[in-house]
């Protein structure tokens, strides 16, 4: 029993009650939400060593034994989520400290970004598929108060698409897992796929397994549900944007390897040609999109819904190759594409723009930020040896390896038009000529770049440290794959329809 | 705001009433319909009935509470009731009752306080969000014109 993995859930929603009472005080409120977030990341870094050393980490709430309580557990792809999740909060925090204004950081920014993380961090460790509903509204109610934060009209816009839209998504998730229990007669993951392995009736677990295809794919926004996306990103705060470019939608993402990878393994073989088909379109229209935008926060946007395909990829080829490339590329896109919103929403930040048309001249006035969003943008191209690289041509090389030739292209093919993509900000705001003068703007600090900066040498580490980084993909990968092994962990040695029966006489 | 005498006397009536009632609902909760949420509903229908009788200002000057912090404050509580269990070694959230039950009241135990966090919470949340709908339209006021030009304006 591993009870301290309460601990990342705790801290923050302890921090966000304190963050809340001592609102008006924004020093305290700073440091509360610094330090919170920094033990989520010390935790993280200390689980991801653990469960390498000795395997998944179970523990049940309130002591109720396993199939009727509520589990929480960690494997390497929650290891590696919750990291990823701390260390953008912290970013984001960083970044908010030197943008924010004095009266949205008031109304509740900081317990709100808390609230994101626990709820984010609460999803990543459940065990149990209910209880992962309850996480996924945490998170969005929190996502809710920090879109519409400031209040603007096109604020309110944006919010009300993402608010209907993800209602659709949590009633479809609802809906499948009310069902999966009607058919299983359990919500913990561990026994469902047990259970789910040994159905007589599979043509109608195939229909559950839709519904949660249809929530989680709303949630990741893989199309054709994705509109709520590009519509909401560009309107609230900048950092607020940074943080759920990065993580939300791979929230979504996380929930479709785990619910197919685990709980509707049996499905996964069935579905896999569509889960390929969707993908597919999903890179194509995201970089369609992208091409038709001409401000830096919405092409960035529309990147987001192409790069999810990518991840949907590696699950829909069925393989421990593919969800291994799926997770190592999910774990650069999330550092990438936060850092690349981090450095456009700088050059927004100083122009007070983010239209194409406005900026330019960056490149002479801010060397530095230049550099940034290179070494950043080819890192999100794929372009050796940056992060990138390493999680496309795994997805690739795994699409070769089961001849799914059409997605290969696919994906190879939308590559260079998001490197088109790139160079299309690159030389609308940082190359071309200013058109007004910018002499009068002020200078990029060190506490606007300093995120930035640390995301982007997170991505270079990982590009140059790929072996271990693939290793511990591989070995996450094939722990999502392993439901027996998961059955053993978290119900003892006979599995949970056993416990079960012990119970019952 | 509801501007009626008879609501004015029976809200002022039913508000200790109603307080009543939801406490007992928060104490018989952990073996009988009830508990935190629900009485932390009950409570917070008394303060949103003094709201429809009496407008929001009233609530506001006569309980000086801040019903946000009143909730951040019963989140804090019920997390802290929780780590009982964790500092003893144990799960997270894990039961610790008393040995002999108390009359009148029955057993008490970290469930009982965590549901008093629980009905901290939903009194302030549930009366805040009223509070703020109730506030909107002194805060924000429609400007329209008269609809013809010799009629007046209605108190709203």
């Amino acid at each position: 029993m591993a009870h301290h993995l309460f601990l990342p859930l705790i801290v923050p929603l302890v921090s966000a009650g304190v963050a809340t009472i001592i609102s008006g005080r924004r020093f305290w409120a700073r440091v509360i939400a610094v330090a919170a977030t920094l033990f989520n990341l010390g935790y993280s870094v200390w689980l991801l060593a653990t469960i390498a050393a000795t395997g998944r980490q179970v523990t049940q709430a309130g002591g109720w034994a396993a199939p009727f309580g509520i589990t929480l557990m960690a494997d390497g792809l929650s290891a590696i989520m919750l990291l990823l999740t701390a260390l953008l909060t912290l970013a984001t925090i960083m970044f908010s400290l030197a943008t924010l204004d004095a009266r949205q950081e008031r109304f509740y920014y900081y317990p709100l970004l808390l609230l994101l993380m626990f709820g984010c961090s609460g999803a990543f460790l459940t065990g149990d598929l209910f209880n992962l509903y309850v996480w996924f509204e945490i998170l969005l109610v929190a996502s809710f108060g920090l879109i519409t934060l400031g209040g603007s009209r096109a604020q309110l816009e944006g919010g009300l698409k993402y608010v209907a839209l993800n209602l659709f998504g949590s009633l479809c998730f609802l809906v499948g897992a009310g069902l999966v229990y009607g058919v299983a007669g359990t919500l913990n993951m561990a026994h469902l796929a047990e259970r789910l392995n040994a159905i007589q009736e599979p043509t109608l677990v195939t229909a559950v397994a839709g519904f949660f295809l249809i929530a989680f794919g709303s949630k990741a926004a893989l199309a054709p549900l994705f509109f709520w996306l590009p519509t909401s990103y560009h309107t609230p705060s900048i950092a607020v944007t940074a943080l759920f470019g990065g993580l939300l939608s791979k929230v979504g993402i996380y929930a479709l390897y785990r619910v197919f990878g685990t709980v509707f393994q049996s499905e996964l073989g069935r579905l896999a040609p569509l889960i390929l088909a969707v993908a597919g379109v999903t890179m194509v229209v995201g970089v369609i999109g992208a091409m038709a935008q001409i401000n830096v926060r919405r092409i960035l946007a529309f990147h987001i819904v192409s790069q999810v395909g990518y991840m949907a990829m590696g699950l829909g080829l069925a393989s421990v190759a593919g969800l291994t490339a799926g997770i190592l590329f999910m774990a650069h896109n999330i550092v990438v594409k936060t850092a690349l919103f981090l450095i456009g929403g700088a050059a927004e930040h100083l122009t007070g723009t983010g239209d194409l048309k406005q900026l330019g001249g960056m490149a002479r006035r801010e060397p530095f930020l230049a550099v940034l969003w290179l070494l950043a943008s080819f890192a999100l191209v794929g372009i050796p040896p940056l992060s990138g690289f390493f999680g496309k041509l795994g997805l690739i090389q795994a699409g070769v390896a089961q001849e799914q030739w059409l997605i290969v292209a696919v994906a190879a093919g939308v590559s260079l038009f998001t490197l088109f993509s790139m160079l299309k900000i690159w030389n609308e705001v940082f190359w071309k000529k200013a058109y007004s003068d910018m002499s009068r703007l002020p200078r990029a600090g060190a506490g606007l770049l300093a995120p930035a900066v640390i995301l982007v040498a997170v991505s270079i580490a990982m590009g140059l440290g790929a072996a271990p980084a693939l290793e511990y993909s591989a070995f996450a990968a094939e722990q999502v794959f392993d439901a027996a092994g998961l059955a053993r962990d978290v119900c003892g040695a006979n599995g949970c329809d056993a416990v079960e029966l012990a119970v019952a006489r | 705001m509801y501007d009626s005498i008879i609501l004015r006397n029976v809200s002022r009536l039913m508000f200790p009433i109603l307080l009543l009632l939801s406490l007992f609902m928060l104490v018989r909760g952990h073996n009988l319909p009830g508990g935190g949420f629900i009485g932390g509903l009950l409570a917070a229908s008394a303060f949103i009935l003094q709201i429809i009788a009496y407008g929001p200002m009233y609530l506001r000057t006569t309980f000086q509470i801040n019903f946000l912090n009143l909730a951040a404050f019963g989140v804090i509580f019920a997390a802290l009731w929780g780590l009982v269990g964790l500092v003893t070694g144990q799960a997270y959230m894990l039961a610790f009752w008393l040995k002999e039950p108390i009359p009148g009241i029955g057993k008490l135990g970290t469930p009982v306080l965590f549901d008093v966090g629980v009905y901290l919470t939903v009194i302030g949340v549930t009366t805040q969000l009223a509070l703020v709908l109730a506030e909107e339209p002194t805060l924000y006021p429609i400007q329209r014109p008269p609809a013809r030009r010799d009629a007046v304006a209605p108190e709203a």
